[in-house]
């Protein structure tokens, strides 16, 4: 018999080890609302860092989105004449990294500039027109990242005809630095939460060993290991986590669909085909993961701090 | 099977639980321990389970010196232990059937085996009709007859019954004592503690009593028989 039982001893340990999965899970399904609660405060606390996350990976499609649109603007010299802007703007058609050039002569600049100011009167009283020609300049696409793009600028300073260049990257640069700062923030914000919700957990499993007493007390009595013990706790741990990871996914990608509508709204009006993206799957799977580990973890830490304290009497 | 020898307790506080107890039990008896409350029975049958250790002198148990028992190996150790409890210590949120196998769930046994040997541990108690009640709603006799099924599910050699029939009348007392009877037949060795003593003359067997602590009598030694 005792061979028998030796051969069969990996089965019967799979088996024995579905059976308290399934046990612990029954168990939590038994004290639906209690589990539910427990699973929405872990979700909620996984859920905040998850969702600035995603928010920060849009943000950050946007800006590099944006680095494209990115043109310089090169005020010429008042002295420049529309002519020598003209053959100024012929020039830099050739330039290897510049992809399309705009002239604004300076009669084109007064006559917006009257159009726009409502000062046309004024200006009738100057005797000649004191605005400069403007070249707006598109960079070749292989060329708009920040740090190419600000060579070019200073390239363009250098000509003799130029005044001021004005690089719009500005802000992109910004919004890239703050996004920075913000990823940084959302990790420390992880960090923080992760903790909770080792705390939640481990508190949780806490009261349920408190709960669990007599039996705990009887298994002892029976012959019970301290893994026999620990074993149920440790699964319970595991779904509370899961559970909650599922809960905190369901949160995130609602969020998201709730947004995706006015945000296409909002970025058809800047005449952009942006499109807020979610979780991919490989993130699920690692928030999945990160949460029943989370759970295992919290778990363990409670049942060595209190099972141990558990002795029939 | 069981050799105290110079055993004492004391607890913190200065409370003296046993005091220089020997005596030597073989395999295959049936002895019951009596003695006043307070007089050290729970405590003996402590020792033997390990759910206390002694402060002084030496616990032999089934071959094992459990003095030098190592916290971890408790747990085997009280498999070979059959514990019995005057208030039975069931499980209430399950079936009388888990119960039962509870200690052959803890050993690590197959699905099948266990059904096998709970439904014979049941039908010997004579409940297995019982098997899928909850243990709250049988009678106290009844419940004390699923704390002994649970307690020879496992075949252990030896069993320990702490006030079997504390809270039973005469007639379910008997019937227990019965029932112990016949697992004597069948080789295990039984200590039980209990102060009915007019159950216990009835049963002719060696009888051990404790007052204050110490041995004052043990039957066999007056009356070799």
């Amino acid at each position: 018999m005792s061979a028998r039982r030796l051969l069969n001893a990996p089965q019967i340990w799979l088996q024995r080890h579905a059976q308290v999965a399934l046990a612990s899970l029954g168990r939590l399904f038994n004290n639906s609302l209690g589990s539910f609660m427990t699973c929405a405060v872990i979700g909620i606390a996984l859920a905040l860092p998850i969702g600035l996350h995603v928010i920060l990976n849009n943000l950050q499609s946007i800006s590099g989105g944006w680095d494209s649109g990115a043109s310089i603007s090169l005020f010429l010299q008042q002295t420049v004449s529309d002519d020598q802007a003209a053959s100024l703007a012929e020039k830099l058609r050739l330039h290897q990294r510049i992809e399309k050039v705009e002239l604004v002569t300076k009669q084109a600049a007064l006559a917006e500039f009257r159009r726009l100011s409502g000062f046309g009167e004024a200006l009738e009283a100057l005797d000649n027109n004191p605005l400069p020609a403007l070249l707006v300049i598109q960079p070749k696409t292989d060329y708009t990242s920040a740090e190419t793009a600000q060579l070019l600028v200073r390239e363009l300073g250098l000509l003799p005809e130029a005044d001021i260049v004005q690089l719009d990257l500005q802000w992109v640069r910004r919004l890239q630095a703050i996004t920075v700062i913000a990823q940084r923030a959302v990790l420390v914000l992880a960090t923080l939460l992760g903790l909770a919700v080792l705390l939640i957990i481990g508190n949780t499993i806490r009261l349920e060993i408190q709960n669990r007493q007599a039996e705990i007390e009887i298994t002892k009595l029976i012959g019970a290991t301290n893994a026999f013990i620990r074993r149920p706790f440790l699964y319970t741990g595991f779904w509370y986590g899961l559970f909650g990871g599922i809960i905190a996914w369901l949160m995130v990608a609602i969020s998201v669909t709730l947004l995706r509508g006015p945000v296409a709204n909002l970025a058809s009006l800047y005449e952009s085909a942006f499109d807020l993206s979610s979780l991919g799957w490989l993130n699920v799977i690692s928030l999945l993961a990160a949460s029943a580990v989370l759970g295992l973890v919290g778990s363990w830490l409670a049942v060595g701090k209190h099972l141990s304290a558990v002795e029939p009497s | 099977m069981i050799h105290f020898d110079n055993v004492s307790k004391r607890y913190p506080g200065g409370h003296t639980g046993l005091s220089n107890v020997s005596f030597r039990i073989e395999p295959e008896e049936m002895v019951f321990l009596t003695g006043h409350s307070g007089a050290g029975k729970s405590t003996l049958l402590k020792l033997i389970g390990l759910l206390e250790r002694s402060s002084g002198g030496q616990v032999h148990v089934n071959g094992r010196n459990l003095t030098r028992l190592k916290n971890r190996k408790i747990p085997y150790h009280r498999r070979d232990v059959g514990m019995i409890f005057q208030d039975h210590r069931l499980l209430h949120d399950r079936t009388v059937f888990d119960n039962v196998a509870l200690p052959l769930v803890v050993s690590g046994l197959g699905h099948k085996e266990i059904g096998r040997r709970v439904r014979a541990a049941l039908d010997k108690v004579g409940l297995l009709y019982k098997e899928k009640e909850p243990p709250a709603t049988l009678s106290g006799g009844e419940q004390q007859r699923v704390g002994i099924a649970r307690a020879v599910v496992s075949k252990p050699p030896l069993l320990l019954a702490d006030e079997p029939t504390g809270n039973l009348d005469p007639d379910l007392s008997r019937e227990i004592m019965d029932l112990f009877s016949q697992f004597n037949q069948v080789g295990v060795t039984l200590l039980i503690a209990t102060h009915d003593i007019e159950l216990i003359n009835r049963m002719n067997k060696r009888i051990l009593t404790l007052s204050k602590g110490t041995l004052t009598r043990d039957s066999q030694a007056e009356d070799p028989a």
